[in-house]
């Protein structure tokens, strides 16, 4: 392996995609490569941006539209693209690619690496491995590492995890004044995009978004018209988040989910995960059972 | 428990017919593995370096367009010139029994005809996968015999 990483670090994408499947797999830690994690602490950069909102709202285009106008400009990028794992058999049909022009553009292809993750045993809409598949792209040159979430709702925060800034991009008609409103995702948002702005119903939205952000107490995040497919607001849009800075609104959230994140990955990742799962679904242990033999001694609960 | 396999399936060529495609794609996945799928119209190149980049184990090619004998071995040459010898390539649609044997000698390890059941490309995949040399580019001049 550590033969495959030289040449990964080289420039070889066969062996930069072994990599990244060896790290996806476990059977490679960025302590064997001796790589540090991609994480920003300071605020004025990123290396890595989630692009998360509900399935449908054009995520893809729009970040395939985004990648194209980056490269173009000579940025090197990398997407990691996660679509779910069935929860009855753990396959997954990746599409992601299905949308993707600029892999395939002869002019930036080489600029562009685009990889398929599936959620695999993690629940949420980004695993936490992909922090540190994130982290050998980095290593590796690909300097701005994109991270398309599962499509999700309004509660769903585990990108915070995994990334320096949140975008996230809704749609038009996606509810009246009072949905954006509510609490949840887009009070971590470092940008909000309305997609499809070429439909009804898009400026209206903005707007209400906009109005919202205006009556809470934080400066609001911006809020931008675009359509990934019909190039709509792709300019200002790639200018406006290639310099975006953190707004600090995730800071705490950020480790609030990188610790749930990683007591997931312990439960999931133990020996008798399966195999607990299996005595659950016949119902001869109970959860408590289950915790205390996947959690052991070790974990302190209070009573 | 085992890794999910990792496979492309891909529309090679100027053929707008996706849903024997679709169907592998879904057998796949229900299956427990991990299908990439391409979508539409992909130039044998495209499809090469999807199957690069995304690690791919296994490449299934659909055609109904009746240019198989072209685009096949073209995704089979060049995956062995990107060094992607050990990926098994299988393919499937409307392949005429007469011009299989030329696909097969290009490094096609399976041809799934119309009819064929779902369950035997999983029993094609779970074979050559236990296989150490099944791969496009490994000269091993075994092939599946499909009974579609």
């Amino acid at each position: 392996m550590q033969d495959e990483v030289a040449r990964a670090l080289n420039g070889e994408r066969r062996a930069l995609a072994r990599v990244l499947s060896a790290i996806e797999n476990g059977t490679f830690t960025l302590d064997d490569a001796g790589i540090t994690s991609v994480i920003k602490t300071d605020k004025s950069t990123w290396n890595t941006m989630a692009i998360t909102g509900a399935p449908g709202v054009g995520k893809s285009v729009l970040v395939d539209a985004l990648m194209t106008q980056w490269a173009k400009q000579g940025h090197q990028l990398a997407l990691l693209a996660v679509d779910p794992s069935s929860p009855r058999t753990g396959g997954a049909l990746l599409g992601d690619r299905v949308r993707m022009t600029s892999v395939d553009d002869p002019e930036i292809k080489d600029l562009v690496y685009v990889r398929s993750i599936a959620t695999r045993a993690a629940s949420g809409s980004v695993p936490l491995i992909v922090e540190d598949m994130a982290s050998f792209l980095h290593a590796c040159g690909w300097n701005r590492v994109l991270i398309e979430t599962v499509g999700s709702g309004q509660s769903e925060l585990r990108c915070a995890a995994v990334a320096d800034r949140i975008i996230v991009v809704e749609g038009p008609a996606r509810g009246d004044g009072i949905q954006a409103e509510k609490a949840g995702l887009l009070e971590l948002a470092d940008a909000v995009l309305v997609n499809k702005a070429d439909l009804d119903g898009a400026q209206k939205h903005a707007s209400e978004l906009q109005e919202s952000f205006n009556l809470g107490q934080r400066e609001a995040p911006p809020v931008l018209l675009t359509s990934g497919l019909h190039g709509i607001g792709i300019d200002a849009a790639s200018d406006l988040l290639l310099q975006l800075e953190a707004s600090g609104r995730a800071t705490r959230a950020r480790m609030r989910e990188r610790l749930l994140a990683s007591h997931e990955r312990r439960l999931v990742t133990h020996p008798s995960y399966n195999e607990c799962l299996d005595l659950l679904t016949k119902g001869t242990i109970d959860i408590e059972n289950a915790l205390t033999i996947l959690l052991g001694d070790n974990d302190e609960r209070s009573s | 428990m085992a890794q999910p396999l990792r496979i492309v399936v891909a529309k090679p060529g100027l053929d707008g017919h996706d849903r024997g495609a679709k169907v592998v794609a879904r057998t796949l996945r229900d299956a427990g593995h991990e299908v990439i799928y391409t979508g539409l119209r992909r130039t044998a190149q495209q499809i090469v370096e999807t199957v690069r980049d995304e690690d791919a184990r296994f490449l299934g090619l659909s055609s109904l367009s009746g240019a198989h004998s072209h685009l096949f071995p073209k995704v089979c040459e060049l995956l062995v010139n990107e060094g992607l010898e050990d990926v098994i390539v299988f393919g499937g649609g409307i392949i005429p029994h007469e011009d299989r044997p030329e696909l097969f000698s290009a490094g096609i390890k399976a041809i799934f005809g119309p009819g064929t059941p779902t369950s035997e490309i999983l029993e094609f995949i779970q074979h050559a996968n236990g296989m150490n040399d099944a791969g496009v580019g490994q000269g091993n001049d075994w092939h599946w015999e499909s009974k579609a």
